[in-house]
Order: structure tokens, then sequence, then C-alpha cells
């Protein structure tokens, strides 16, 4: 913010000279990791040089930073203020509602460009201003109907509503009606969705609730997959038999892991439990006698409903056969998405009532302040093993979970990037806030998701453009961003679920929505 | 015996390449005090950068070896060093006085950051580098075996105590380095007393990425194959050597090094080449949990 009544001038040259000394930087950066490509050929490395490229990565960081210049961070209004304003209660006013009038103009322009000039990249751009504008008017619909209800309340009521009723209604809907809609790819993508809700949940207890900052997360998903893994195909048992044993194994890693690392400091911790991690992978990858090393496992059996397989034919009666319907593939799928559904909610559920509880409250001071804790008479040894041990048994039931829903696990899917993925939806939805983490799974997951199938993008960066590709480094943009920008998460919840009157006093909102 | 010499002097020579690294570690975490997460992907870059300017040489006509390392030396230190200031200036500053845990998780999003954008940018194939410096000399002869010192071992080992030195007069000796120590005491006071803490720790970052550029280009030169991926491992096993030698202290990071680089040569020779990476990692643990100070750290005070 600068002083007011600076000239417009004033301000246009010193955001010009800020913004020309970032491209410079930006062309330094650029200039020999983007500017020139490392091609194979027959006789070796050969170089291919991209003008163009760096040209337009250098203009990217130019132009960004004199648009952000005068209009955000120099500007007596700044731009952005309808952003910030989307996760506050705050009335808009008048220049908040213009922005967002030419937000949807842009849009509306953006979207019959893309239809005349046949350019789909256009449509994305459409796509995203419209939905930004979509979500500020249904803020204020929000704040209109329900002035003095709490957004985490509506949030949480509608979130779970929508999540029982979804497959049921869905499937109901395109049988009846005969849609023909791409249900098993939703369900797939739902299931994807909630096993990342939950996974984030399991860690929120040891980030958000304990303040332990735990690296190696994947190693507890990794020993519930293994545990059910190994028990079904070698000893043939099913999945609701070593659902808890899978829990209880991945607890007593927890346990046996978090002994060892107590002593640690935040930072050393973090670096520990990442070592342990990337151990038991090692490990998974290289005892090829008992986990059959990187080719893994596969042949993992179904949940049956209460005994009824979901299968075609069965030894016994089948799940379609009992119920008198006719065979369907997705009936299995439906039963999974609502099997971690319920999974999800109980670990959100354990959490919420440990909140309560003397632990749960002896993890949220710890996280404030260990020395403070320890004076006080707790001890830290044990709670800091129980927020590790509760958030491994949640990282177990998932890795069960997922072993039976693949059919199949490796190595592979346990590696450092799916710690560090769990680890962003807790830190991007807020620590601590059971909400919070529950959107910021549906945005990161479902976000990612939608590159995957944007062909919009391929038209415009050209034929060998994989979105996939850039996936993680969004992601880790995402991380930083989210990070600088709002440290305490998108939705916020670092206040202790029981607090003095006073600090209530001082932040309201954060209070209410610690509570959701 | 002689096994074990070549063993050593393959140890010694890797363990440099940690050695540089963990400097970048420790100066780091002694000023800011905290764990530059993203330091091994500077030296993955450094790497890269290291490579498309020895090519980017050969391909002008720069055909005198040399000539050419000594550029790429340069190059790749000034460039990294662009890219290690540019991560301290977006993702750290802006949260030093947040809470203590936020700079970690932002270094943890630009490791992933660096890591996919080189691989978006130059592939994600392992890149070959055909053998620059060749040839070595006999050292000893035992029956069948022979120990071979090669001469990019010498270079590696000679830079790196070159730069060693180098750095160590810098910070014991000039007023930046006086300014880095005093900032690492007390931060307030030093800004007090007319030291520019912002300047001191971008310089800092800067110090730290210019040596895992060198680093960068040794394993370059020294292994002849890199990809997106070399920082990870890399980046762990120096954070390693650097908490082993006592983190703060840059002796202390090269002795880590050293140690670090030994340990895995000799384990990779004698035990299980699959679990090398296990063996650092577990020494990783052990160092943090029994001696979390360090070979020659100071013990650290927690005050209230």
């Amino acid at each position: 913010m600068v002083e007011p009544g600076t000239s417009f001038g004033q301000r246009l040259k010193s955001a010009l000279a800020d913004s020309l000394l970032a491209g410079v930087i930006a062309f330094a950066l650029f200039s020999l990791v983007l500017g020139l490509r490392t091609e194979d050929n027959v006789t070796g490395l050969t170089l291919q040089p991209r003008p163009m490229l760096l040209a337009v990565a250098v203009g990217i960081v130019f132009f960004g930073r004199l648009l952000l210049n005068l209009f955000v961070w120099q500007a007596e209004y700044p731009l952005t203020t309808p952003f910030a304003k989307l996760f506050t209660r705050d009335p808009f006013d008048r220049r908040d509602s213009l922005v967002l009038a030419a937000t949807a103009a842009l849009g509306v322009l953006a979207f019959i460009g893309s239809a005349v000039f046949d350019v789909p990249a256009f449509e994305l751009i459409a796509i995203a201003l419209l939905a930004f504008v979509g979500l500020g008017l249904l803020r204020r619909l929000i704040v209109h109907v329900f002035p003095d209800m709490p957004y985490a309340h509506i949030f949480v009521v509608g979130g779970i509503v929508f999540a029982v009723l979804f497959p049921l209604t869905a499937y109901a809907l395109d049988k009846m009606l005969n849609l023909g809609l791409p249900l098993r790819y939703w369900f797939d993508l739902s299931i994807l969705v909630l096993t990342y809700v939950m996974l984030g949940w399991g860690l929120n207890i040891v980030v958000g609730l304990a303040g332990l900052l735990d690296l190696g997360y994947v190693a507890f998903y990794a020993v519930g997959a293994y545990t059910f893994a190994l028990l079904a195909t070698h000893f043939g048992l099913g999945f609701w038999m070593c659902l808890p044993i899978a829990g209880l194994a991945a607890a007593t890693w927890g346990v046996l892991l978090g002994f060892p690392v107590l002593r640690l400091r935040g930072d050393y911790l973090a670096i520990v439990t990442l070592a342990f991690g990337e151990i038991i992978r090692i490990v998974l990858l290289n005892w090829t006698e008992v986990t059959n090393g990187p080719n893994g496992i596969s042949g993992i059996p179904k949940p049956t409903f209460f005994g009824l397989p979901f299968s075609p034919f069965a030894e016994g009666t089948t799940f379609s056969q009992f119920f008198g319907l006719k065979y369907d593939a997705l009936h299995g799928i439906i039963f999974l998405y609502y099997v971690i559904l319920v999974l999800a909610l109980i670990t959100n559920l354990v959490t919420l009532r440990l909140r309560r509880l003397p632990i749960g409250r002896a993890w949220e001071a710890m996280r404030e302040d260990e020395i403070a804790c320890r004076s006080l008479g707790i001890n830290t040894t044990i709670t800091k093993l129980t927020a590790f041990a509760t958030g491994a048994l949640f990282g177990g039931l998932a890795g069960c979970f997922f072993a039976t829903r693949q059919g199949f696990i490796s190595p592979e899917s346990f590696t450092f990037i799916e710690s560090a993925i769990i680890l962003a939806i807790v830190v991007l939805g807020g620590m601590g806030s059971q909400l919070g983490v529950a959107i910021a799974a549906v945005v990161m997951v479902g976000g990612f998701e939608a590159l995957r199938h944007t062909e919009g993008l391929q038209s415009f960066f050209g034929e060998g453009f994989d979105p996939a590709l850039y996936r993680m480094l969004l992601f880790g943009i995402a991380m930083v961003g989210i990070m600088v920008w709002r440290p305490r998460g998108l939705i916020s919840s670092r206040t202790p679920t029981v607090a003095l009157n006073d600090a209530r006093a001082a932040s309201p909102d954060l209070v209410g929505q610690g509570r959701a | 015996m002689a096994y074990f010499l070549q063993q050593l002097i393959n140890g010694l020579a890797l363990g440099s390449i940690y050695g540089l690294i963990a400097i970048g570690y420790t100066m780091v975490y002694g000023i800011v005090g905290m764990i530059n997460f993203a330091h091994g992907d500077i030296f993955m870059v450094g790497a890269f950068i290291a490579l498309i300017a020895f090519l980017a040489l050969m391909a002008l006509g720069v055909t005198m070896i040399p000539l050419a390392l000594l550029l790429v030396l340069i190059i790749a230190m000034v460039l990294t060093a662009a890219w290690g200031w540019t991560v301290e200036r977006i993702a750290y500053r802006p949260l030093r006085d947040s809470f203590r845990l936020a700079p970690l998780i932002t270094a943890i999003g630009m490791s992933i950051v660096l890591q996919n954008f080189i691989q978006v940018a130059q592939g994600a194939r392992v890149k070959p580098l055909q053998p620059v410096i060749t040839g070595g000399y006999e050292f000893f002869k035992d029956g069948e075996f022979t120990v071979i010192i090669s001469n990019i071992q010498i270079l590696i080992v000679v830079t790196t105590l070159v730069l060693m030195t180098a750095f160590w007069l810098i910070i014991s000796r000039t007023a930046l380095g006086r300014a880095q120590r005093a900032c690492e005491q007390d931060r307030l006071m030093a800004s007090l007393s007319g030291v520019d803490v912002d300047r001191t720790i971008s310089l800092t970052f800067v110090m730290g990425a210019a040596l895992a550029a060198v680093a960068g280009l040794l394993y370059l030169l020294y292994y002849g194959v890199i990809d997106f991926y070399i920082g990870f491992i890399v980046g762990i096993k120096a954070f390693t050597a650097a908490v082993f030698g006592g983190i703060g202290s840059i002796p202390g990071a090269m002795l880590g090094g050293l140690v670090i680089g030994l340990i895995e040569t000799f384990w990779s020779a004698y035990f299980t080449i699959e679990y090398k990476d296990v063996a650092a990692f577990s020494m990783l643990a052990i160092v943090l949990i029994f001696f979390p100070t360090g070979l020659l750290g100071r013990p650290e005070v927690e005050k209230v």
C-alpha cells in the first residue's frame, strides 16, 4: 500500500522499475534451464534453443509483477479485495460489486471469444472467472439468508448431506432416466477424494492438533495396506477381519517410530519421520520374499456386504442374488464409496470427541507451547505418543481401504510425494480445522483431476503438452503461495478448542470456525 | 587391504561432494534456524545449469577442457546463486516471523516446485554426459587388485579443499562473515548495531547455493549422469552430514560429509547396495536422536 495521494505517474514509475528488475532476474534464472533444452541424440546430448518459451516466461514474470504492483500491492483499492472477502463475512461494498460485475463481464466475453475464435483455452478462463463470480454471489446469498449462522455449519451440513445422498441419487436418476452418466468415473473420483479427506483428517491429529510435523505419514498408510494385502493373500482373511488388524498394526508402528523421536524438536522431528517413511518404503521395495518387491501384491479381495460378495457369480449367494437385483459392477463401487465415507466420518467424529477430552486439550496445549505444557505437569511423552498412534491408526485404516479398492499395491504408491500431498492438504486447509482439511482435499484432488481432463490447455500450449506433468508443479506453487499469502491456511483454525474468554473476544470468527 | 583403500578413496571423493552441500544446510540453519529443505534441489538445479552450460560452450566452440570447465564453474555458481536468492526471497523471507514450521512447509513446497520445474523444462529422462576428465594414477598394487586414484577424484578433493578454505576465511575474517555470526547469535541485536539482517541472510543463501552449484558440477563430472530427482536423496544425505558434524559449524559440515560418504561407500562395498539409502537414513535418525549436537556443534539452549 502506498501513501495516499501518490500520483499515478509515480506509482507507474516505481512499478516499472520493480518489474524490470524482476524480469532481469527471471531471465537469469530461466536462460539456461528453460531457454535451452537437452535432447538425447545418437551422438549424446544436444541442445535445442527455445527463445520463444524463454521470452514468454520472462514476459509473464514482468507483466504479472507490473499488474500486481499497479493494481494490488501499490493500489489504494487492491483488486483482490473481493477474493480475500470470499472467506470472511465482511460485507461487500460498491467497489467489490463493481469488480465482481467486471469479472462476470470478462468471463462472458471470454466465453463468446472461445465460441467465435474456437480457442478452448478461453473457455477455461471463462469458467474460472464465472466460478469466482458464482462463489461471490453464493456468499452474498448465504450472508443474506443465514445472517447469524457460521459458514462452517452451512458447509458441514451441506457437505455431509451431499456426500451421503450423492451416489444413490446419481445412480437412481441415471437408471430411471437412462442418462448414461459417467458414473463409474464419478464414483472412483469421489472415493479418491474421500480417501484423501480421511488421510488428511488422520494427519491433522498429528500436525494440526499436536503440532508435530510428520513427513512420513505415508509409512502408516503403507503398513495398513501391506498388512491387509499379506493377510488376505497368505491366510485368506477378508477385509472386515483385517481392517482393525491393519489399523492396530499401523498404530503399533506409530508407537514404535514415535518413541525414539519424541525428544526431537519441530523440524528435526519432521526430518526423522521423513527418514522413517523412506526406510519403510525401501524395505518394502527390497524385501522381495515377503512383499514381492517392486512387483507388488495383486489379487487383494474386495469387501463383502455382511458376507455377501459383489460379484456376478460366487460359491454362496451374491449381493445381487440376495436382493434380487440385476448384477451391476457399480453396486460394489457404491458400497466402497460408503465404506470410505463411514471410515472418514469416524475419523472426524473421533477427532472431534478427542478434542473435548483431556488428551485432546493436552495436544492443543502442546502445539501452542510445549515448555509451558511440561511445566504444568502434562506428560508430553505420553501426549505425543498418543497423537502419533491415533494418527497412524487412521492412516492404517485408510491404507487397508486403499489396498482393497485398488486390488493391487506396490511400493510405488507410498513415496514421499504422497506424504507431501497429504501434508499440503492439512496445511492448505488450515492446520487443526476439520472442515478446512475436507475442503482442501476436494479442491486439490478434484482440481488436479480436472486439470488432467482439459483439452483446452493442450490446444493452447501445443500438441506435446501433458497437463498431468504440470500437476505437481502447480501443486508446489500452491503450497508456497498459500503459505505465504495465508500462513494459517485458507480456512484457518489454530485457536485451541478451549480458550480464555479474552482470547475469544479477540477473534470471535476464528473461534467460531474452530468449532467446525 | 587394497579393496579397502580403494573404497576409502571413493568414499572421500563422494564425501567431499556431500560436504559442499552440507555447508549450505549448516549456514542457513545457523543463521535462520530453519532446515532449507529445497537446498538439495538447488544442488540439482546447479547440476543441470552446469550440464547445459557445458554443452552450450562445446557448441560455441570452446573445446579447451580446462577453460570450459572454469567458465562452467563460474556460470553455474552465479546462476545457481540467483536461484538460491530467489527461493529465499519468495518462500522464506515473508515467513520469517511466522510460526516455526511455516518456512519448513514452504521449503517442501519449493523443493516440489524446483523438481517439477526441471522435469517439465528438461524432461524426466536421465541426462548422460560423456566422461570429460579421464585417466588417473596407479596408487598401490596388491596382487590382482590395483588401487586407482582417478583425476576426477583428485579434482573433487582439491576443489573442495580450496572452496572450504575460502569460505571459512570469509566467515571468520570478513565483515560479511562477522555480520553472519552476529545474526546467528542475536538477529535483533545485530540489526540494532547496524547489520543489514535481510541482506546478510540473502547472502548466506547465495553462498550456500553457489557451493551447491560446485557440488552439482562435480557430481555431474564424477557420475556422468543426472536427473531431476537427484536432489532429494543427496540433499537428505548432505543434511545428515550437516547434523552429524554439528549443525551451524562449517568444518563440522565437511567432516560430517566425509563420514557420511565413507559410511555409504563401505556399506555398498561390504554389505548390500540395495540398502545403502537405508543406511544413510538410519544414520540420520540415530544421529538426530542420540547426538543432536553433532561432532563439532554447540548444544542448543532452550529458551522460554
